[in-house]
């Protein structure tokens, strides 16, 4: 068992989530940083996909009822504890720490996900101080693959909607900034507006985790896991998939770039 | 064909909601199948060469009906932008048979329904609601829908049902799915 003694500022449960369901309207929802959450489950001999915490810019306090070995991975220095009292402390070098215990959270899952979504409520309720969790048993078979975090631009893929822009080369040549508007369900960033080549209204497409939307103040919206499954905005370019979970850690303040790659 | 990103594909369709069912017949393991208005999303690690729905067999669609309690808050205001009277619009928007185009949106079992009478057709509000409470029908351009939950929303409320749009538990989670017809029944 876990107490939870203090929430932090946004902490969920994560897994995997929801993939497969969009066309209900059904956000993917899952861990933003994929190689971080991979990372710590495989720290504490956790199968791939174990239950986490996910933690948002101020991390939880949290107290466990017998000795637990925890691995801390994300925005922080990546550890292994053994503890009964953790205080997982501000995000260093990124937006998101995953807390994992070794057995995964024991948590309801629903559509086979035990993720919370912010868009759409399935799932636990985000932490609330006195919460208690409970652990699960699951253990590891075999080791499992893992791909390092990448610095650097993020790799897009321009389109599907790059014709509706005048300069599309633009959010390749802009420095982005991160604004504190930012959570699950999507990034908004700050930089020179991107002018639209046509003023008529694109019809509501599909969207998918990465999509960069761009509304009508011309300032693009990085879409993460909770994001809704259509929307009527035109998407400039899609981040690659490698690099989503380097997407996943931009906090409010950082800066980010795009590099178009065919 | 337009690509979205290094997974997804956009296709272009006239039947977005029959085309999305043949794809999702022909292709089981792409791992999302999305109709919007006028195309299909697909994404997976293959890329879907051509489908004919017209040559796959696809499950019929199912009727959906709703009960609805007509005594929205924005009755009154429909009908000022329409010119018409509230009994008329609820007439209007009950005597319509209605196509679900696509989900998504708000969330979970939220359906755009299309075929709504053009006499309704009316602007979305300037400044959208904090809070629309779950099972309120409402219109906006071209379409109607039903809001599964409470969520902020800028469309133009009509009234409410009983019904639960959206339920993870259910064999269908969704009440509506894509390609299902829709009717609204005063009560």
């Amino acid at each position: 068992m876990i107490e939870v003694v203090d929430p932090g500022l946004f902490t969920t449960i994560q897994d995997i989530g929801r993939p497969g369901y969009a066309h209900l309207g059904v956000p993917p929802s899952g861990a933003v940083d994929r190689v971080s959450f991979e990372l710590g489950n495989r720290m504490v001999g956790n199968p791939e996909g174990a239950p986490a915490l996910e933690a948002t810019l101020i991390g939880p306090k949290l107290r466990f009822a017998r000795p637990t070995l925890v691995a801390l991975t994300g925005a922080c220095v990546a550890r292994v504890l053994d503890v009964t009292e953790l205080d997982v402390g501000r995000a260093v070098g990124g937006a998101r720490i995953y807390v994992c215990v070794r057995g995964g959270i024991d948590a309801e899952p629903v559509l086979g996900s035990c993720s919370t979504d912010l868009l759409s409520g399935l799932g636990p309720a985000p932490l609330r101080a006195g919460d208690v969790l409970a652990v699960g048993d699951a253990r590891a078979e075999h080791e499992g693959r893992f791909t390092p975090k990448k610095n650097g631009p993020l790799r897009v893929v321009l389109g599907p909607r790059d014709d509706w822009f005048t300069a599309p080369e633009q959010l390749c040549s802009t420095e982005w900034k991160v604004t504190s508007s930012s959570n699950r369900i999507g990034i908004r960033l700050d930089g020179p507006p991107l002018e639209r080549a046509r003023t008529d209204e694109l019809r509501s497409e599909g969207l998918v985790t990465g999509a960069l939307q761009v509304p009508p103040n011309g300032r693009p919206i990085l879409l993460l896991n909770d994001h809704p499954t259509t929307g009527g905005y035109p998407v400039i370019a899609v981040v690659h998939s490698d690099d989503l979970p380097s997407a996943g850690q931009l906090a409010p303040g950082d800066t980010v770039r795009f590099d178009a790659i065919r | 064909m337009r690509r979205v990103g290094d997974r997804g594909w956009l296709i272009a369709a006239d039947d977005p909601a029959r085309l999305a069912a043949a794809l999702r017949r022909a292709y089981p393991e792409l791992e999302e199948v999305v109709p919007g208005h006028e195309t299909v999303l697909v994404v997976g690690d293959v890329a879907p060469g051509e489908v004919r729905p017209d040559e796959i067999e696809l499950p019929p669609s199912a009727e959906v009906v709703l009960e609805v309690v007509y005594d929205g808050p924005d009755l009154d205001e429909v009908a000022g932008l329409t010119g018409l009277p509230v009994d008329e619009v609820v007439a209007i928007h009950s005597g319509t048979t209605y196509t679900a185009a696509f989900l998504g949106g708000v969330g979970p079992g939220f359906a755009y329904l299309v075929g709504i009478d053009e006499r309704l057709v009316v602007p979305r509000r300037d400044e959208p609601r904090t809070r629309v409470p779950g099972g309120t029908v409402a219109v906006a351009g071209p379409y109607s829908g039903v809001y599964p939950r409470e969520t902020p929303g800028g469309w133009r409320l009509l009234g409410r049902t009983d019904a639960v749009l959206f339920d993870p538990s259910r064999a269908r989670p969704s009440l509506i799915d894509a390609g299902d017809t829709v009717r609204f029944v005063p009560r």
